[in-house]
């Protein structure tokens, strides 16, 4: 295939107008040196070979549509209503690009502007930027916030925050004078304690997981006062579907909320494209990375939406900028804008109450069986973790036998929960998926 | 105007959700008090219908690659083929999960480890990372890998970044969270890097040379081979913006010039659709010497079986959850798959025929400050506009009523009311031949009628915004009652 417009006859029509006599005279300046190499390239096909080989190299995924998904972990399997892709995948959302020229891109500016406008509601912070690229990079954006604001130089990182958000944050920070401290967990959450004797006045902010990876609800409240009482910054980092019952950080003192936005949409499609999702309260405003969208009137006094505070990003600021971030995730916010106004407030809270009831109910079903243990009472929103003493290969290769995906072996992050389990729950899985699942772990 | 979604109401139950099959009181004995959220998030509320027809009505003020000529410099404003989004949303590819076993995700593997292969190719780099989301995010990660790379030589004095005058705002951002000091090379008066202050500027401390080859004025730079072996004397490295990559598949290979570290950007050179402003995704490629540096987990393939490797001790860390814009790459590698190695030339042959077609069109029209063959775009400069009155970003909105998105305009910072045209490979003779048309009548209005010009847009949903009274008076979310 080439996707090329121009005939062999505009070719040579083009090539007399600029004067040449042929397409080489126009690459003179290329050293010849440069112009001989060697690559291996397939050949082109037509499209018909292409999707049929492409559809062929699926063949050997397993994918949810075959396998029940109980793997989370900060990518879950939601149902997508069919408005979702059908809206964002038209030609006018998918092929325009950033919308620096405001008057041809109104409809990209009003849904950022809306979608900053859903996102404050449901975490009930004060502004929103237009997303950015995924959860952990919003995080480690946060913690490069905190970092600016007065000289202090320690960021405290709970063990129980998502061990690739961790090990972002990290690498965010590494060519940064600054320490992250880990803040040890105690019974699958954060321990109150050794916090409080961490949370020193060179502590810039303190980060949280609501719920966290396992799963579980943090003491949100107490984490934030403690950060207050060191005059630190809270930085929650929350499940979105979790709001419609969890109380949102705006409201438990965070004052940077980021997360992942995938819950809201978007396809789990092998971890990316997501998109995060970066509020402040008020008086960070001015510290935000990233675009953000504001309503103004155009000339005639009519309401328009533009690109806005653009002093803080890097086209203008340069070297200065608040972050080094160009684009957005538009796209994959604006199947997150979507998918808020199909579900309105009745139905995230339907929502979130769903997953609750299946993850409580699948968690209740599995400790009856023989050999199944809880790995914490504490509690938790739509995924949970036990401890599951069977075999793991056998239990491997017996939840593939009954099309299971999943649970996540912990110890691939945590060495010391050895034969412990994450299992996430969403309205997706069925009583059959469970029934499967229990026969699964039984059969082990 | 558009209502905004919160001034609206209709019926909403979310009868797409089902039924909760419960008491909330009885679901909600799960959950503490105290952790509860107590006030209803404010969402808009209205139906099936309403939502459909909002977005629709929003989608159709925007201009974009499927309705409108879109020469936005820079940006490579090709069209996107169908065919790969429909590719992207196949349940086999878009409905797996990250954290399934490699013997389950084999074809999504395969998927990475081809493109990984392909793009080194394409490139001439030995290894690729397709971790990156964006080409700034592709920066960053490339510059923590010269860091880590001098941090291996015990050379830790080398502190300094140069970056040309011309370059992307993101290069000396990216430079700065890297924690590099940024020094600018001037640009000479052909509009290439300045040889001699680059030289004057290159020391011990240097770390890196961030450039594009193309430049951002379109023109290739001839002294390539020279400025490479210029930076590596002083034992720094060179980086690649990838940017404009568009101009170069088949003609040469930025691993060939001498550049250690590239980034592409596969939003542009390789079809990956704009997306209103992303997902993008910015792989990373690299020289043999910097392979263990780039970001974890690596894909390797041994036999016919592929699998993640999690344990690279060397390597830079982690950039984001998981492993990339999956929905983005597999987008790219069916592009590359379908246009092959002949199809790949035919893209740059055709981008580089058809920017200068349109620089010798319009050049009695525009100053072209820095005149000459150009690769896959070119400058141009409307001051002998301006002395009549009238500026570039007013020909960039008039240009709106006509149906064209605007060039990028006010870049490269280096030219005085630049305009930058990237008409790209995928545009016809007679599509460049109706934007000259428009110009022409343009350049009329500007002596008959300027006012025309200076007030345009006129045709578009709204007229010229007033952006200082968006940046003075914030109002960046909907705090009005809900109807």
């Amino acid at each position: 295939m080439q996707y090329i417009s121009n005939t062999t006859e505009d070719r040579q029509a083009m090539l007399k107008t600029i004067g040449v006599s042929s397409f080489e005279d126009l690459l003179k300046k290329v050293p010849n040196k440069l112009r001989h190499f060697d690559w291996k390239l397939p050949k082109g096909v037509s499209e018909l070979e292409l999707l049929r080989e492409v559809v062929e190299a699926g063949k050997s995924n397993h994918h949810f549509h075959d396998f029940a998904c109980y793997l989370g972990a900060g990518c879950y399997d939601h149902f997508i209503p069919t408005v979702v892709s059908q809206l964002a995948h038209r030609g006018e959302f998918i092929t325009s690009y950033t919308p620096y020229q405001g008057e041809a891109s109104q409809g990209t500016l009003q849904f950022i502007y809306e979608y900053q406008s859903m996102i404050c509601e449901l975490t009930a912070m004060d502004y929103s930027n237009a997303s950015m690229y995924d959860g952990a990079s919003s995080l480690a954006e946060a913690a490069l916030l905190a970092l600016r604001m007065d000289g202090r130089k320690k960021i405290l990182i709970p063990d129980t925050v998502h061990p690739e958000y961790r090990q972002v944050v990290r690498t965010y920070l590494s060519s940064i004078d600054c320490e992250i401290v880990a803040v040890p967990m105690k019974d699958l959450s954060v321990d109150l304690e050794k916090l409080k004797s961490l949370a020193g006045p060179d502590v810039a902010a303190i980060v949280l997981q609501q719920p966290n990876f396992f799963g579980v609800l943090e003491e949100a409240r107490q984490i934030a006062e403690i950060a207050k009482k060191a005059g630190a910054l809270t930085i929650a980092c929350v499940n979105p579907i979790s709001l419609g019952v969890i109380e949102p950080p705006g409201e438990y003192g965070a004052d940077i909320a980021v997360g992942e936005g995938q819950p809201l949409g978007n396809p789990v499609s092998f971890g990316g494209p997501h998109f995060g999702f970066f509020t402040v309260k008020a008086d960070l405003l001015r510290k935000i990375p990233g675009r953000i969208a504001g309503a103004t009137v155009d000339k005639q006094g009519r309401r328009s939406f533009v690109l806005t505070l653009q002093a803080r990003e890097q086209h203008i600021r340069r070297e200065k900028a608040t972050s080094n971030i160009c684009t957005n995730h538009s796209l994959c916010a604006l199947k997150g804008a979507i998918y808020m106004s199909l579900l309105g407030p009745k139905g995230l809270r339907r929502l979130s109450l769903i997953n609750v009831k299946n993850a409580h109910r699948t968690r209740e079903r599995l400790l009856k069986i023989k050999g199944v243990q809880a790995l914490s009472d504490r509690p938790f929103f739509n995924e949970f973790g036990l401890v599951i003493e069977k075999d793991q290969k056998d239990l491997a290769l017996s939840l593939r036998k009954n099309k299971i995906l999943g649970p996540l072996a912990l110890d691939r992050f945590y060495p010391q929960l050895r034969s412990a389990y994450l299992i996430a729950v969403t309205e997706n899985r069925t009583e059959g998926d469970l029934d499967r699942l229990v026969r699964a772990v039984e059969e082990a | 105007m558009s209502k905004l979604l919160f001034e609206k109401h209709s019926r909403n139950e979310a009868e797409w959700l089902p039924e909760l099959g419960e008491t909330e009181a009885k679901v909600l004995e799960n959950i503490p008090q105290s952790l509860r959220r107590k006030k209803e998030a404010r969402l808009p509320s209205v139906s099936e219908l309403d939502v459909v027809r909002h977005f629709t009505e929003l989608s159709q003020k925007n201009f974009c690659v499927d309705t409108h000529f879109y020469p936005l410099g820079s940006c490579t404003m090709k069209y996107n083929p169908k065919a790969l989004d429909a590719i992207a949303s196949l349940s086999s590819f878009s409905l797996i999960h990250p954290y399934q076993k490699a013997d389950d995700v084999q074809g999504a593997l395969q998927v990475l480890h081809d493109t990984e292969r392909w793009l080194s190719e394409v490139t001439g780099m030995d290894e690729f990372t397709l971790q990156p989301a964006a080409g700034a995010h592709g920066e960053f990660c490339g510059l923590l890998i010269v860091g880590a790379y001098h941090r291996s030589k015990k050379e830790t004095h080398k502190k300094k970044v140069l970056i040309p005058d011309s370059s992307h705002g993101t290069n000396p951002a990216s430079a700065a969270l890297a924690g590099y000091e940024v020094v600018q090379v001037r640009t000479d008066a052909k509009g290439h890097v300045d040889l001699a202050d680059l030289k004057a500027k290159l020391d011990e401390k240097t770390a890196c040379l961030m450039m594009t080859n193309p430049n951002t004025l379109g023109l290739f730079e001839e002294e390539i081979l020279e400025i490479a072996q210029a930076v590596h004397k002083v034992d720094a490295l060179v980086y690649y913006d990838g940017a404009n990559m568009n101009a170069l598949l088949g003609i040469c290979r930025p691993g060939d010039m001498g550049f250690d570290i590239v980034h592409l950007n596969l939003h542009k050179t390789f079809a990956v659709p704009h997306g209103s402003g992303g997902p993008g995704s910015g792989p990373v490629g690299v020289k043999k010497h910097l392979a263990p540096f780039l970001p974890t987990p690596r894909i390797v393939k041994s036999g016919a079986h592929y699998a993640f490797e999690h344990d690279v001790p060397l390597s830079i860390g982690r950039l984001r959850a998981f492993y990339g814009n999956f929905g983005a790459i597999i987008r790219s590698y069916a592009y590359i798959k379908a246009l092959g190695s002949e199809g790949l030339k035919a893209v740059s042959e055709h981008a580089i025929l058809n920017a200068n077609y349109l620089r010798v069109k319009l050049r009695e029209l525009y100053e072209v400050p820095y005149d000459g063959p150009c690769m896959h775009e070119f400058v141009m400069a409307a001051t002998r506009q301006k002395k009549k009155g009238v500026r570039a970003l007013d020909i960039a909105k008039r240009l709106l009523d006509y149906g064209v998105h605007a060039p990028t305009v006010y870049f490269p910072l280096t030219v005085e009311e630049a305009m930058m045209v990237e008409p790209t490979e995928t545009e016809s003779k007679e599509t460049l031949d109706a934007f000259v048309e428009i110009l022409k009548k343009i350049e009329e209005e500007i002596t008959r009628s300027p006012q025309t010009v200076l007030d345009a847009p006129h045709s578009t949903p709204v007229g010229r915004i007033d952006e200082v009274r968006a940046a003075r008076h914030p109002d960046l979310r909907y705090h009005g009652k809900q109807v």
